[in-house]
């Protein structure tokens, strides 16, 4: 076994282990320290795939902007820090069939692939070059589509935030 | 390359050439200099946070008309050491019912995170820890890092003062981070490239040069995001009975404090890469160690700036703190960069004898546009009386008589 694949093994079970911990964890502060973990270990994983890129995007972004703003929203929301409370609510049973619906869907796409025992290929010399990344954002023959649906619905939310917090006059 | 000219390159190759001639293999040669090359980094900056504790104290003391720490040693050059040694002994208090994986993980990762920034700052051409095409990506997800150690740090207290504290600390953080980023598109912009490295081999003409607006706002929201005087809300332990450190006692308690001296010292690297054009110089083609002396020269001036700024500004309210970021500095960045986006374009090809100009003179007009801008609204809104509620108690009239009678009636 190659030191990649160890390392693969590490970080994996760590991630597990901390995805479930977020289930299992009574008080929800904790729970949401737990999910910060495992998206730690999502960066992992991509610096290991070489994709510096998506490792420091993904702590920047999940560790960095959505984890606060999911703490910050548990310690503003009243009485949710207690564990006193009952751990599942009235929808868990439409939670558990989304999961296991997605999670079939994953062990059939998975089955479906014949290539786990081949190495991975070596990357292009441009693997690297951030530039091309960029291009295909912004270029029609990309994912320009994509990429202005994706600022358009950000500015929706945002304008929706503004509209929430904005002081009404006269009351 | 010979070891006079270089002799951190020559180092490390003396080092490896040994290594594999004791028969291990280039793999895990490399791997050994890494790992030293971690400890080494880490071990040094841990190093340097002792002189300057001193040398901050002594210089605000003199600011001050104080002689500073002036008892241990030569000019107190030993103070900080006995101040360590007095942290070691106390004793470690560990407050009923905190959560304590938070509680003890907040002081490391409060330290680790800006250690972490280390990692990617280029010294010298040769000496950097690793240069990362993402380099700049990266020095902002590792403060997210640091934000993290606060909130848990916060929560993890079980004390609700620290959890506020916590809330008014990572407040400032995140809302600082988006004019800073706005400004660090600049450098970017002009170096094509996120590396830090890149973007020092760059600046034939200093980025300050070019973008003297966004060399400001980088350094102010710079300093907000250590929480330094004057934006040192974050334990502002004169007024606010300090914040998320206040159930912390001893060594843990100190670790929060050399995180602080520590990213103080390391936004001033930050600037010195980003606008002062790190290493270059003089000579530094020829003999690339001199990059690392003009390095440490311009960030001790831009840290010595730092320091006098905390020894003579008063600190913010937090509602003017935040008003200065979301109604100043975000939309004084946001116009920088595309002025400085327009202006680069427009320009391309210029000689820098004239591009230089070009970009001072808008940048002073960007600037003195929006200080008309504030100056206007600050003199026409109507202004609120900042005083506390009337307490009943408190006052003469209110105040309990004593009875004349001894109590009985």
């Amino acid at each position: 076994m190659s030191t990649a694949q160890i390392l693969f093994l590490i970080f994996s079970a760590v991630v597990v282990a901390a995805a479930v911990m977020v289930v299992l964890s009574r008080r929800i502060m904790r729970a949401a320290l737990w999910l910060v973990l495992a998206l730690f270990g999502v960066a992992l994983i991509f610096a290991l795939l070489d994709a510096s890129f998506f490792a420091v995007v993904q702590v920047l972004v999940y560790v960095g902007a959505i984890a606060t703003l999911l703490i910050f929203a548990i310690m503003l929301t009243r009485g949710v820090m207690d564990d006193s409370k009952a751990q599942l609510n009235r929808g868990w049973p439409f939670a558990l069939l989304v999961c296991l619906g997605l999670f079939g869907g994953l062990v059939y796409i998975l089955s479906q692939w014949n290539r786990f025992n081949s190495a991975a290929p070596a990357l292009p010399q441009d693997a690297y070059d951030l530039t091309l990344f960029g291009l295909a954002l912004t270029s029609p023959d990309g994912y320009l589509v994509a990429f202005e649906a994706a600022s358009v619905l950000l500015l929706a939310a945002m304008v929706g935030a503004i509209y929430l917090a904005l002081e009404k006059r006269g009351n | 390359m010979t070891f006079w000219q270089d002799p951190y390159a020559a180092a490390v190759e003396w080092l490896r050439n040994l290594l594999i001639g004791w028969g291990l293999t280039v793999e895990a040669a490399q791997l050994i200099l890494y790992l030293a090359g971690g400890i080494v980094l880490a071990g040094g900056s841990l190093a340097l946070v002792i002189f300057l504790i001193w040398a901050e104290r002594k210089i605000i003391g003199r600011v001050q008309d104080r002689l500073g720490p002036n008892r241990v040693g030569p000019w107190g050059i030993f103070q900080t050491f006995a101040d360590i040694l007095k942290i070691f002994t106390k004793e470690y208090i560990t407050p009923n019912g905190v959560d304590r994986v938070p509680y003890n993980l907040a002081p490391v990762l409060a330290v680790a995170a800006v250690i972490m920034i280390w990692a990617v700052v280029p010294f010298t051409v040769t000496l950097y820890g690793a240069d990362l095409s993402v380099g700049l990506i990266y020095v902002m997800a590792v403060g997210a890092i640091g934000e993290m150690g606060i909130v848990m740090a916060g929560w993890g207290s079980n004390n609700k003062f620290a959890l506020l504290g916590a809330f008014r600390a990572v407040a400032q953080m995140v809302s600082y981070e988006i004019p800073m980023v706005i400004a660090l598109l600049i450098p970017v912009m002009m170096a094509g490239s996120l590396s830090l490295g890149a973007i020092t081999a760059s600046q034939a003409v200093w980025n300050i040069l070019i973008a003297p607006l966004a060399a400001l706002i980088f350094f102010i929201t710079s300093v907000a995001e250590v929480g330094r005087a004057p934006f040192d809300l974050v334990e502002a332990e004169s007024e606010l009975v300090a914040g998320f450190n206040i159930e912390y006692s001893g060594l843990k308690f100190g670790f929060f404090f050399v995180g602080d001296f520590l990213h103080a010292f390391t936004i001033a690297m930050l600037f010195t890469v980003f606008f002062l054009g790190g290493w270059r110089g003089p000579f530094v083609d020829q003999v690339p160690i001199l990059g690392a002396v003009y390095f440490f020269i311009k960030t001790s001036l831009v840290y010595l700036v730092n320091i006098l700024m905390r020894a003579a500004l008063p600190r913010f309210r937090i509602d003017q703190m935040m008003d200065f970021n979301w109604k100043y500095l975000t939309p004084l960045s946001l116009s920088v960069l595309v002025v400085t986006a327009l202006a680069d374009k427009l320009t391309l090809g210029l000689s820098a004898w004239v591009r230089i100009p070009v970009f001072l003179g808008l940048n002073g007009l960007l600037f003195l546009a929006a200080s008309v801008m504030v100056n206007r609204r600050a003199i026409n809104r109507p202004r609120a009386e900042v005083v506390s509620r009337p307490r009943p108690l408190a006052r003469p009239e209110t105040a309990v008589q004593p009875e004349t009678n001894g109590g009985v009636s």
